[in-house]
């Protein structure tokens, strides 16, 4: 064997270990969405999204108190944190500069590094301690942590690839500097904006680790604040790890419609940005 | 520039108050503005504090656990809730560990998958597979957890073990019995979770080499191989680095899937088959419950711990990725 053919050879083993790795890359989500799907629609039934469990060691009851409580801990976090985290977003596009600036970019940063568990363990501290018991809010306020930085990153990724002189225009127009901001800038981005807090939300949606110490988790349907509260992931945890078969299989049902939810909000939102973006050379290309 | 217009704006829209603006606001545009500016400012410094309170609540809630173990904590490894006594290093162990064995796993893949994406598949394929690679991230952890169980758990018994006792037995790292939960398992889980944060760095870190730079490699007559050896991944060897590094920073704090595979026993064994606890599992399965207020110390002084490795792990992987990307740009 020649060097060029040795050459030529090593090319295509690399080709070849290349496809080997998309390969194994991707065989896990498969196995993964197939296997959760497969447990879970043969588990899944009318009851799973109506009825309330039943006491151990009975067969059937649902998931309707915990599908509740996480639509409801989603609503606090989201509450809390998409306000908080568009005007972060918005403050770091549009004013940058400055000590207060660098610093919030430094904090968004650590804040999206920091481990799940230790913003519970923030949350257990901060509420449950001087509440003197679990509660929702508690939840609410670990998820609010958990999803700011992701709301604020994507707002100041978006504005930022605004063209300066649209900002211009406005000024040129007499507008203050605030309504540029709002009617312009954020008004005019809403779709992208709103991906990016739709990404946020299912991020939210699919959190437990924070939800065990926080908001704990019951039995029953309850919509106060100032209790523990059940929600899908805490339930589906509770269930895979007990021994009954019953509720194992009310695990996967769960497990199927928590996939459905993350995975369908994510695609959507992909899918928002795309008609965006075509509606957008639609209009362009007439012009 | 806008800074000139906006000066310009506010002189004028102050001049001209008086017959314009007056009837709608009591504000001049230039007072709005400020207004604006100062509660923007005010809600940013209120998110520096709520990070500054996070660090100095867990600091003042380990406190007590602090006084009481030291430093010495990191390198104590009883941990018996039972007695009051309590030692970390099963749990670091455990941690650096999983996550090891996780990058050793995911590196190769996700920057094999970085360099297959941008460089050999057409662009529109290409994003269809990064959209499926990003659709592992989606993955909610407790999904992972519960897949690992029941699917992953099972086959690591059944198939990998068998295969890896009887080709590299003779390493006391595959020795002993497997019960399918263990580091193994929980290693390989942390490995698919991490693969997407590493392949989207490294796509982006790859994206910044130069066109010119490729070809002239070309040029010279080398092949696909020599031109990715040479052109791509070398120059950009310490951005990939920031990469995996990103990748270890994730697979450290990640809880729930471990907590549900690795068995949960604070022990340090040589063997990659038995059971272990990792830092976050070990706050996730007991901080519910624990009673005593040294257990529920201890747990926050792991806390702490964690947050301090994760934010050394991740300040390094972020300095090498912007020193690179800044590089990039010129």
């Amino acid at each position: 064997m020649t060097y060029l053919h040795w050459r030529k050879f090593k090319n295509i083993a690399f080709h070849a270990s290349l496809y080997l790795a998309a390969v194994i890359v991707l065989l896990p989500l498969f196995l993964i969405v197939s296997y959760v799907f497969k447990m879970g629609a043969s588990s899944l039934n009318l009851d799973f999204f109506l009825a309330f469990p039943k006491p151990v060691g009975e067969v059937g009851g649902g998931m309707r108190h915990a599908i509740t409580g996480t639509l409801y801990l989603v609503a606090i976090a989201s509450i809390i944190s998409i306000p908080t985290g568009l005007l972060c977003g918005i403050y770091l596009s549009e004013f940058g500069k400055g000590k207060v600036a660098t610093l919030l970019k430094f904090s968004i940063d650590m804040l999206t590094g920091v481990p799940s568990i230790i913003i519970g363990i923030f949350a257990y501290i901060l509420i449950v301690v001087p509440l003197k018991g679990f509660s929702a809010m508690a939840g609410g306020v670990a998820l609010s942590i958990i999803i700011l930085p992701i709301v604020c990153r994507s707002t100041e990724e978006i504005l930022k690839l605004i063209p300066q002189h649209i900002r211009e225009a406005g000024l040129a127009l007499g507008l203050p500097r605030w309504r540029v901001i709002l009617n312009i800038v954020v008004k005019g981005n809403l779709s992208s904006l709103i991906t990016g807090v739709m990404l946020a939300i299912s991020r939210a949606a699919g959190e437990t680790a924070p939800l065990l110490f926080t908001s704990f988790g019951n039995m029953y349907l309850s919509y106060r604040i100032d209790e523990p509260m059940a929600s899908l992931p805490v339930q589906i945890y509770n269930y895979a790890i007990s021994p009954f078969d019953d509720w194992r299989r009310q695990a996967w049902a769960g497990a199927f419609v928590l996939i459905t939810i993350v995975l369908g909000i994510n695609l959507l939102s992909r899918l928002l940005v795309k008609l965006g973006s075509l509606r957008h050379l639609i209009r362009r290309g007439i012009k | 520039m806008v800074r000139d217009i906006e000066n310009v704006q506010n002189s004028f829209s102050t001049e001209n108050n008086g017959n314009i603006s007056k009837k709608k606001s009591f504000l001049t545009y230039g007072e709005q503005d400020k207004f604006a500016y100062f509660l923007l400012k005010l809600i940013a410094s209120l998110v520096i504090i709520l990070l500054l309170g996070m660090i100095a609540m867990l600091l003042n809630s380990s406190l007590p656990a602090i006084k009481e173990f030291g430093i010495g904590f990191a390198f104590n490894d009883n941990w018996n809730p039972v007695e009051d006594e309590f030692g970390a290093l099963a749990f670091l162990f455990g941690t650096l560990v999983t996550s090891a064995l996780a990058i050793m796993i995911a590196a190769p893949l996700s920057i094999s998958v970085a360099v297959f994406i941008n460089e050999i598949l057409p662009t529109k394929l290409g994003k269809l597979i990064s959209l499926f690679v990003e659709m592992i991230a989606a993955i909610p952890s407790i999904v992972f957890g519960l897949w690992g169980i029941f699917f992953l758990g099972p086959f690591v018994k059944d198939v990998l073990t068998p295969f890896l006792k009887s080709n590299f037995g003779f390493l006391p790292l595959f020795q002993g019995a497997s019960f399918g939960i263990g580091i193994l398992t929980a290693s390989i889980i942390l490995a698919i979770m991490i693969t997407p944060t590493i392949t989207s760095i490294c796509r982006e870190v790859l994206k910044t080499v130069p066109k010119i730079q490729k070809e002239a490699a070309l040029a010279l007559g080398a092949t696909r191989f020599e031109m990715i050896k040479i052109a791509l991944i070398k120059p950009s060897f310490s951005g990939l680095t920031g990469g995996v590094v990103l990748g270890l920073g994730r697979a450290l704090g990640e809880t729930m899937a471990v907590a549900m595979v690795i068995g949960n026993s604070p022990t340090i064994t040589a063997s990659l088959f038995s059971p272990a606890a990792t830092m976050a599992s070990v706050i996730a399965n007991e901080y519910a419950e624990a009673d005593s207020d040294l257990h529920l110390s201890a747990m926050c002084y792991i806390g702490l711990l964690l947050f301090l490795v994760t934010f050394i792990v991740n300040s390094f992987a972020r300095a090498i990725v912007w020193k690179k990307q800044r590089k990039a740009r010129g």
